[in-house]
């Protein structure tokens, strides 16, 4: 009853999944709904690898539970194989990021899930599951338990579980970040290898992930998103044969070139623009406080040491100075924003630099740099600007944080207004802007401190 | 395991989408209602049919071979009781879990009735289930049956609701994706993850339980006397003809079932029940309990066992229930929907206080009130008091316990059979060395109310200090921070959320013993204590309904208002500004 393993393989270039015009709205009880995608429209044909790229919060989790018929979209609307994608169907396979197995099922059961919920009779399961558990290098670990396992092993329990439904698409929300380097890189050689011999029982894969490497690694096709609300900006075709060698001067330059194209500063919009994206940027207001990651003022403070001191000198290529501060790649977008924010550097062509007052931050002393601090938030974060303008104003010196949270939450999700107040309360102690008594969970100006 | 002691706590956060002060003022509704609930059966089943009929009266034997027989049928009774709040559980627990309307009456209601005094509720359960078969030993039977059934549904029920809301979203959609049934995604992901929890709270409950059933199998209610035959009934008989060796015999055979019970199903419950915990972190694999070993060692066991989770897992794969749609958008109808709904709620208060005002008017009088609630500081009174001293003797006994990684498992093992052991067993004990030594009642009998209780405090601050980080030890060692000092800044901050979870159980636990502890019986002697125990227990004896409904109500206020002025607070603190990491 289930598409079974002896199912042609649809002529390359067939449309197999298409998002027309696809945005996404979350609803608000409160205020104005928050948009993640905006707009999206994408074809995923059969024998090609697509790659999702874009930093995190950039919907990319969202779109894929669209495709994968998990979520409906707010507009526009998703057709698997040309007829409208109204629920999950077994001719799309997810791989989650956190592997999502089932522990109280061993690796066998977990894998045979897929086959149970349809009720495949015994013996045609027995060999479904047996041919995915050899094909993905599972063999021998059939009756263990996903606990112990590493996350390696886990992951390979997700893909075969992916991969014994014979699934025409196969989605794969970050597979690999979850792992740790060799293990990643184990397992997406693999993968490829599987899929450049034929061997993989699927037509099509879209690949989302926030690692440019990754993904000129293993796509053919990568779709680079935008954040804030998500939209495609680019579409890149990689043209290299796989196996594909990282060291080859093409492809640094392609990873270069995104890098880029990834680090651009967001397009001036026009005002016809505006007009023609209508009521759903309506309201500037919404938009006006942004989601901030977390970052430490130590981090910022490290980087523009590091960035100022002479081999360097005030201006880096970031994957150069990803190396040298020896973060991940992915860690130093969050610490460069935050600065960018902040006018402290800019990112530039995938380089990133410091501006004036960045290296005025740099050779100044403690209370300098404060001061210097204090003032950037002031000017270029206007939920900061609004605390201290409210604290100013009250007699007490003294105010509610909820009520920012709950501005927060307008535009964000809880998760992420919960961790931009943070960030801010950090921000804004070292630059004794004002001081945060967690315990009353209020805003004080220090020489008021409440009694 | 540390994760699970905290999950006794009867309302942990994030349990209900409900804020707490609107619970609060939910909670108060609430009981009226039940109150009024009360009232409309008690009055039915008094119209219907008319004066009770007591079973005829079993004799209870002192002989001591027959007790084996009795512990059998008083552990049939707790397995009769377990199973029905099996199955009260998953039914409640899904319906609030699933219908959001259901779950905005259906959890709050479970906050209440955890705070009613089970043995107030023994006068109407009794009355209602002997009405119901009049003259007939299954109504007392399943008046005991549903009493301990109180002590164990109520918080199996919220420990599963909690894991039903809180089945983690990726194993969700992948169940979604995947394309299971709503039958097979109960049976293959719902339940199992709400089995560590229903283990957990099964095991704790069971202290509650014995408590009951021993109390419930002989009482007397007005001019009814119930007696089945069980352990709670031999030591009752062992009272009346001050028989103090009889009580040391039942004691001894309640040992036995109890560790018979906790070998033989709960070991292997909890042992099984580790592979449904979610979290990844493997802290160890625990020794294999000898009863799981024999069942996989023996051919015979392990094939049955086999054949049973097979053919579990064939039916909980069976294609019933719908496959997964796409998530709606809610929708606005449900709005209009909404107002009926609360309007039709708004009406049932408006109705139950009418009723319960009615009654009331009827009952009592503004000064018999008045004495109920003094009563109820009395006994508040001797349960601050005693939660005191247990704490200044568990605490630090329990600190000492818990630095020793052996000491502390062993203890640990003492305090969990100590907390699951009936502590009215020993009442009598202590009853003669009062009559005895002519000890002033007031004061002396204050103690048995803690006694089974106390033992929560002492596992709590165990796991708390066996699970205090080494390394902030020996920052502590590294200062030579000694003294008081050490206490105050290092020590007690450290373990006060083990702590609180231990007092915040042993409060409940005292406030239900307060009924079997305050008023005692030595033959024809009969020891009282004030307080609002005692009143209900009286009332209760004499047939006095509305007394007992009065005290119970006034009992139930107490234990909320102390949940939500004292507890809540306190644990929002302790949660936010104590827990380790
Ligand atoms: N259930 C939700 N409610 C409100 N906002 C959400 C919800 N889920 C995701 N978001 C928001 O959508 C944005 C994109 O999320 P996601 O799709 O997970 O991005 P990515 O996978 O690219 O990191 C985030 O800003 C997040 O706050
Ligand atoms: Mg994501």
């Amino acid at each position: 009853m289930a598409s079974g393993p002896e199912k042609k393989a649809l002529p390359s270039g067939s449309v197999l999944a298409e998002a027309r015009r696809v945005s996404r709205f979350y609803h608000k009880d409160s205020a104005a709904d928050v948009q993640v995608l905006d707009d999206i429209s994408l074809t995923l044909r059969a024998g090609e690898i697509v790659g999702l790229l874009g930093r995190s919060g950039s919907g990319k989790s969202t779109l894929l539970r669209i495709l994968a018929g998990l979520l409906p979209p707010s507009s526009g609307e998703v057709l698997w194989k040309g007829k409208p994608l109204h629920k999950p169907t077994q001719e799309i396979a997810v791989v989650f990021q956190s592997f999502a197995l089932f522990p109280w099922m061993t690796v066998e059961e977990n894998v045979a899930l897929g086959l149970d919920a349809r009720g495949i009779a015994a013996p045609e399961r027995d060999k479904l599951v047996d041919d995915a558990i050899d094909l993905i290098g599972l063999g021998g670990y059939e009756n263990a338990w996903p606990k112990e396992l590493s996350g390696g092993m886990q992951q390979r329990v997700g893909l075969a579980r992916a991969l014994v439904v014979h699934p025409d698409l196969l989605l794969m929300d970050e597979p690999f970040s979850a792992l740790d380097v060799l293990t990643a890189e184990n397992l997406r050689t693999d993968l490829i290898e599987l899929w450049s011999e034929e061997k993989l029982p699927v037509q099509s894969m879209l690949i989302v992930t926030h690692n440019i490497e990754e993904a000129v690694l293993m796509c053919d096709r990568i779709i680079i998103a935008s954040s804030n609300p998500g939209r495609i900006a680019h579409v890149l075709h990689v043209p290299f044969a796989h196996p594909r060698n990282r060291e080859d001067a093409e492809f640094r330059k392609l990873v270069d070139h995104i890098y880029a194209l990834m680090t651009q500063r967001a397009p001036i919009v026009s005002e016809a623009d505006l007009a023609r994206m209508g009521k759903a940027q309506a309201s500037p207001l919404t938009r006006s406080f942004r989601a901030l990651v977390p970052v430490s003022i130590t981090m910022m403070i490290g980087m523009m040491e590091a960035l100022a001191a002479p081999p360097l000198n005030g201006r880096a290529d970031l994957p150069v100075l990803a190396e040298k501060l020896q973060l991940e790649l992915d860690d130093l977008f969050p610490l460069g924003e935050s600065l960018e924010l902040l006018r402290l550097a800019e990112l530039e062509d995938g380089d990133i630099l410091l501006t004036n007052e960045g290296v005025h931050f740099v050779l100044s002393d403690l209370d300098e740099r404060k001061a210097i601090m204090g003032h950037a938030l002031l000017h270029n974060v206007p939920l900061v600007r609004m605390i201290c303008t409210l604290l100013d104003e009250r007699p007490t010196h003294s105010i509610k944080a909820e009520r920012f949270r709950s501005e927060l939450e307008d535009s964000m999700s809880a998760d992420y207004a919960r961790q931009t107040l943070q960030t801010i309360i950090g921000w804004g102690r070292f630059a004794e802007l004002f001081d945060y008594d967690e315990e009353g969970d209020r805003f004080f100006l220090e020489d008021a401190a409440p009694e | 395991m540390n994760r699970s002691w905290m999950n006794l706590t009867p309302q942990s956060q994030g349990s209900s989408s409900l804020p707490l002060r609107y619970l609060n003022s939910v909670d108060a509704l609430l009981l009226l209602c039940l109150a009024a609930l009360a009232i409309a059966l008690g009055a039915a089943v008094r119209h219907m049919l008319g004066p009770l009929v007591a079973p005829a009266v079993t004799p209870i034997h002192l002989d001591m071979w027959h007790l084996p027989g009795y512990a059998l049928r008083t552990t049939i009774r707790m397995f009769a009781a377990l199973g029905c709040s099996l199955l009260f559980t998953f039914v409640y627990a899904t319906l609030a879990a699933k219908s959001r309307r259901a779950g905005q009456i259906l959890v709050p209601l479970l906050d209440v009735l955890q705070s009613v005094p089970i043995l107030g509720f023994l006068s109407f359960t009794i009355t209602f289930f002997l009405g119901l078969f009049p003259g007939r030993i299954l109504g007392a039977e399943c008046a005991a049956i549903f009493t301990i059934f109180t002590s164990q549904a109520w918080n199996m029920a919220l420990g599963m609701y909690q894991s039903l809301r809180s089945v983690p979203p990726e194993l969700e959609e992948t169940a979604r994706c995947f394309g299971l049934t709503s039958w097979q995604k109960f049976w293959r992901l719902e339940v199992p993850c709400t089995i560590p929890s229903l283990v957990w709270n099964a095991m704790m409950s069971m202290a509650g339980g014995w408590f009951m059933v021993v109390y419930s199998e002989s009482i007397t209610v007005g001019s009814t006397d119930i007696t089945l035959p069980g352990i709670g009934s031999y030591v009752g008989m062992a009272i009346d003809q001050q028989n103090i060796g009889a009580v040391v015999a039942a004691i001894l055979a309640m040992m036995v079932v109890i560790l018979a019970y906790d070998q033989v199903l709960f070991r292997p419950l909890a042992a099984w029940s580790g592979r449904f915990r979610l979290e990844s972190s493997n802290t160890g694999q625990a020794v294999e309990p000898w009863f799981l070993r024999l069942v996989r060692r023996t051919r015979l066991l392990r094939m049955c066992g086999n054949a049973l989770l097979s053919v579990g897992r064939r039916i909980s794969y069976l294609p019933l229930g719908s496959r997964p749609g796409a998530v709606q958008m809610k929708s606005d109808e449900s709005a209009r929907a909404d107002w009926v709904w609360w309007g039709f709620l708004l009406l049932v208060c408006l109705g139950a206080s009418w009723q319960v005002w009615a009654y009331a008017h009827a009952h009592y009088t503004l000064g018999q009130m008045a004495y109920v609630f003094g009563l109820g500081g009395i006994t508040l009174l001797r349960v601050v008091s005693m939660l005191a001293l247990a704490s200044l003797i568990w605490v630090p006994v329990g600190i000492w316990c818990g630095l020793d990684p052996t000491r502390a498992r062993r203890a640990q093992i003492l305090a969990q059979y100590g907390a699951a052991f009936p502590a009215n067993l020993f009442f009598p004990v202590f009853v003669v060395v009062i009559v005895h030594f002519n000890l002033t009642p007031d004061i002396w009998l204050t103690p048995l109310m803690i006694l089974g209780a106390q033992w929560y405090i002492l596992f709590n601050v165990i796991a708390g200090a066996s699970s205090f980080p080494s390394n902030l030890l020996e920052v502590a060692r590294n200062f030579e921070i000694k003294g008081w000092f050490w206490w105050r800044r290092i020590m007690l901050p450290g373990i006060a959320p083990y702590y609180l979870v231990g007092v915040m159980a042993a409060a409940g636990g005292a406030w239900n013993a307060a009924i079997a502890s305050e008023v005692a019986q030595w033959g024809q002697t009969t020891l009282t204590a004030h307080g609002l125990g005692a009143y209900i227990a009286q009332s209760t004896q004499l047939g006095h309904i509305s007394d007992v409904g009065l005290g119970t109500v006034v009992m139930c206020v107490f234990v909320m208002l102390t949940n939500a002025l004292v507890w809540r607070p306190l644990s929002d603190f302790v949660a936010r500004r104590l827990k380790l990491n």
